[in-house]
């Protein structure tokens, strides 16, 4: 698996026969207790712990809830109030589960912009990233079809939408986008026949996350944790043991973002929802203004600032799965946007077109916001396919330090380091 | 690693304290999710049932629902009240009153097992104690069995005027509610 | 930082220039005006903010407002009646709610009996708060195609919109998130219900513009009463939408036009007198639409009072957790050189 040997040595009589037939102490050990983790983690590295969390979280509360929700359209929004009004402490767990949708995609994009910043996608983290940008997409799957379950009018509404994209395919092959759409949607519109299957494939969701994120995770184990240097680790000062120091730091993380996510559950869970889906699904009315929740507002402005209809539907899917070439579209030799100027500016702007576009995305389709919406959409894809390949060429990084060490406490240490194997795969090249 | 010359005592204290509170909120946010499984509002709310029994005429019988199971309701006649009075307490099959209001020691008289001042109405709870079935003897017609109260048809289960089991493979006498007459001729179960 | 080439240069400056371009144009991005009309204004509750709690006797007075007045037409069939004997609400004793409810118009439907058939009876602590409409096509049926709305999540299911600039919609969030804002819903509620004014004044000007008659008088020109002005587009004139037959002018409305009449007034419904046998609180049109107000954001929201006195225990909790960790953590850290 890893090329860091555990030092676990079982204690008792007992850990060492069990020891000797399912190693798993020894693996948890290896991986999660003396493992080398970089000295100079910050935290913007706790967020991995953080959307653990995050996962269990979502995964006991949703199956608590499913022990009181009921999947039918007669009986969905019903069963849902009734678990606000009459279940004990259901007024706390199900925005706990709603809010904690939220709360996972804030984390998963912290979490992804630190890997875009420090170039934690970078050789021989390829598939790590990737296995993230699958998980990212089984994700927003989840609270796509999640967010139907209370069917309320956003809920129907947001499902008639997005379901009905796949009629675009109609404008390659007549009739395959309308035969797909049926088939999704199990009739020939949105009912709770609908609702059902999608009750069915968001509890099963949720359990292929853990299976991707599993192999995230040994994927991360084998070339260890980049570092906000962009360096290996090359010697024992480089490191720390992952316990007590590391997780430690995760911790305080960890309980930090409680505080925000108690803050919303405890004080206002009905923020970052909308106020439409108190109303029950109407197959006869559409509300004025239909929006998906917050973290599929920047995608929503993509998807309607292409004029075309099947243009849209590739240009959103695209803003996804672009994230799949970064590790080949990135030119720069350097790791870390530390020691990046340009790459530096490119990525803050970054950040504030995916901000725009979730803005815009909340807005009605008219002027000016739909100029400004294809303005950002541009700006988005450019950023990809314009500024990493291009400034990795021009740019000249600053000068890196010599090690973490040095990053660290000013001075070169050497010693044998315990290199996790792969971190030498991709030799750090200025 | 050099650790650094501190009062060990300062320095684990910290990090034990900070623990020791993750911990224990860890347990209290366990709690809700226990909970959830209780019955909620909605069946604590249908855990009280009030009937007017004012409609039940001596002889008669209805069946009432109360948390789910079947409530037996007979205004017995007085030849069936004789009956039930007269029975010798030592050939009972199970001598516990059954009656949820009343410890399990108490014998099964028929006094024990109607209240005060109503002894005619007889309430119960009609779940065969064998394995469940609901015993014929509620409406007109049904079998009562060999002792003039119900009859279980599945394995043949006798119980008589003050739902006692005689005979049959019924460990126990049917189960007497809990139950108080608020008014006349309205009771509260549960 | 150098430039190794004029073409870099101009790549980074460009950036930088579209950077400051785009948060120049957002500040200037007209305020949203969906549906025209003021902005909802914010109103004090009790309830609102991360210690707020629901005020019993208000939801008491709330209660005697529904049940005066607007339960003739809405339901509120998600609450039972044992729920204004509970704790967090109205808390009204439960001999009297138990009266109210066998005494209430609207009776359960129940059934079927030993003939078959389905029958009617009085309400018990457990069955909902019926309104007086079976289902929404008698709603429609009884009241000329409008459909009076169940008010059991009504405070939950409106949330004004944001109608300020693009630059200010973030620090409006922020200051919403910070203060714990969700008073929303009531706030429009409230608006509502104190929003039946007449149908504004408009004169037309010659570029087809209609603008609203202010101070100054109309000026001898013709007036036009419009409930909402649709602006005309490519240069037409704009749109005055008259009051329909049989529909209110009400400013908080979204399209300003709606079916409820004005159905409150001051002194509608009687408030309990203290001693000296004057209301407690004034019978004023603005109390009974304060009162109804947080009164629907309780039946929407019924355990709001546990929920933010956990919160605030919650938070204290994680605070301090929070801190023991981080100071736990750099103890640690102190083992080593960092």
């Amino acid at each position: 698996m890893s090329a860091h040997e555990s030092n676990y040595t079982p204690t008792s009589r007992v850990g060492k026969w069990f020891d000797e037939r399912l190693p798993i102490a020894r693996l948890m050990h290896g991986q999660f207790v003396d493992f080398p983790t970089p000295r100079n983690l910050n935290y913007a590295w706790t967020f991995g712990g953080i959307l653990t969390f995050c996962l269990v979280a979502q995964l006991v509360t949703g199956i608590v809830l499913a022990m009181h929700y009921q999947p039918s359209a007669a009986e969905a929004f019903n069963s849902v109030d009734r678990i606000r009004r009459d279940v004990n402490f259901g007024w706390l767990i199900q925005p706990m589960h709603a809010v904690g949708a939220s709360m996972f995609f804030i984390a998963v994009y912290i979490h992804i912009f630190r890997g875009l910043y420090y170039g934690s996608y970078k050789a021989p983290r390829e598939v790590l990233w990737i296995l993230g940008v699958f998980i990212l997409l089984a994700m927003m799957a989840t609270a796509f079809m999640g967010y139907a379950l209370p069917w309320g009018q956003m809920s129907f509404w947001g499902v008639t939408v997005i379901t009905n994209l796949f009629s675009a395919l109609d404008s390659i092959w007549a009739g395959l986008g309308t035969a797909i759409v049926e088939w999704l949607w199990g009739g020939y519109a949105v009912t709770g026949v609908t609702l059902n299957r999608f009750f069915s494939l968001h509890y099963l969701l949720p359990f292929v996350i853990v299976g991707l994120v599993a192999l995230h995770i040994w994927a991360l184990h084998v070339a260890g944790q980049n570092n906000p240097t962009g360096l290996d680790i090359k010697s024992k000062s480089d490191s720390v043991p992952m316990y007590p120091f590391a997780v430690a730091k995760d911790a305080v993380g960890l309980f930090a973002f409680l505080i925000v996510f108690a803050w919303f559950v405890l004080i206002m869970p009905d923020y970052l929802g909308h106020a439409d889906n108190f109303t029950p699904a109407n197959a006869l009315v559409t509300p004025p203004h239909i929006v998906p929740e917050w973290y599929f507002l920047p995608f929503y402005a993509i998807l309607r600032a292409v004029p075309s209809k099947l243009g849209g539907v590739v240009a959103m899917f695209a803003a996804v799965l672009i994230l799949v070439f970064v590790p080949w579209l990135d030119t720069s030799r350097v790791r870390s946007a530390k020691y990046r100027p340009y790459y530096k500016i490119a990525f803050w702007f970054f950040v504030f077109t995916c901000v725009a576009l979730g803005w815009l995305g909340s807005k009605p389709a008219e002027q000016p916001y739909v100029f400004w919406s294809q303005f950002f959409t541009i700006a988005y894809f450019a950023f990809f396919l314009i500024a990493m390949p291009v400034l990795g060429l021009i740019e000249t990084p600053r000068p890196l330090p010599r090690s973490i060490t040095e990053s660290v406490l000013g001075r070169v240490t050497g010693g044998v380091a315990p290199v996790p194997a792969g971190a030498a795969a991709a030799p750090e090249k200025r | 690693m050099a650790s650094t010359a501190e009062e060990p005592n300062r320095r684990d204290f910290l990090v034990i304290a900070g623990n020791a509170f993750a911990a224990v909120g860890g347990a209290i946010v366990l709690w809700p999710f226990i909970a959830q499984m209780n019955p909620d509002s909605g069946a604590q709310a249908l855990a009280s049932v009030e009937l007017d029994l004012a409609p039940v005429k001596e002889g008669q019988a209805i069946t009432a629902m109360w948390r789910g199971k079947p409530i037996f309701i007979r205004n017995r006649t007085k030849a069936e009240i004789e009956q039930a009075k007269t029975v010798d307490l030592a050939v009972l099959v199970d001598n516990s009153a059954r009656n949820m209001a009343l410890p399990e020691s108490d014998p099964a008289t028929d006094a024990n097992r109607t209240k005060a001042g109503h002894e005619n109405f007889l309430i119960l709870i009609g779940i065969c104690t064998h394995l469940g079935c609901i015993p014929k003897g509620q409406a007109i017609g049904d079998s009562r069995g060999d002792y003039g109260g119900w009859f279980c048809p599945c394995h043949g289960s006798h119980y008589d005027t003050a739902g006692r089991i005689r005979k049959g493979p019924a460990p126990r006498n049917l189960e007497v509610p809990p139950y108080t007459f608020v008014g006349d001729t309205k009771i509260k179960i549960g | 930082m150098t430039f190794k080439t004029k073409a870099s240069a101009l790549i980074s400056k460009s950036f930088v220039a579209a950077g400051v371009s785009a948060v120049t144009v957002f500040a200037t991005f007209p305020a949203q005006a969906a549906g025209g009309g003021p902005a909802i204004p914010r109103v004090e509750w009790s309830f609102d903010g991360p210690t707020g709690q629901f005020d019993r006797a208000q939801l008491q007075r709330g209660f005697q407002v529904y049940q005066n007045v607007c339960s003739a037409c809405h339901g509120l069939s998600r609450l039972s009646w044992r729920n204004l004997v509970q704790p967090g609400g109205p808390e009204f004793p439960e001999e009297a709610v138990k009266a109210l409810a066998k005494d209430w118009p609207n009776k359960i439907t129940d059934g079927p009996n030993d003939a078959g058939e389905m029958f009617e009876r009085d309400a018990l602590l457990s069955d909902p708060i019926l309104g007086p409409y079976k289902n929404e096509q008698a709603a429609r049926a009884a009241q000329n195609g409008a459909y009076p709305p169940d008010l059991s999540l009504m405070a939950r299911a409106r949330n004004p919109e944001f109608k300020g600039s693009a630059l200010a919609h973030g620090p409006h969030m922020m200051r919403d998130i910070l203060t714990g804002y969700q008073a929303g819903g009531p706030d429009y509620l409230f608006a509502l219900l104190t929003g039946y004014t007449d149908v504004p004044s408009y004169v037309r000007e010659e570029n087809g513009h209609l603008k609203p008659v202010g101070a100054e008088g109309a000026g001898g020109k013709a007036v036009e009463q419009c409930a909402s002005v649709t602006p005309g587009e490519d240069g037409k004139p704009d749109v005055c939408n008259a009051l329909a037959d049989g529909m209110n002018y009400n400013a908080a409305f979204p399209g300003h036009q709606i079916a409820m009449p004005a159905i409150l007034a001051d002194g509608a419904v009687e408030y309990p007198k203290g001693p000296d046998g004057n209301p407690l609180v004034p019978a004023t049109l603005d109390q009974h639409a304060r009162d109804v107000s947080a009164f629907l954001a309780w039946a929407a929201d019924p355990h709001l009072n546990q929920r933010k006195a956990t919160g605030w225990q919650a938070l204290l909790f994680l605070l301090v957790t929070t801190v023991l960790l981080f100071l736990g953590k750099k103890r640690i850290w102190s083992r080593i050189e960092h």
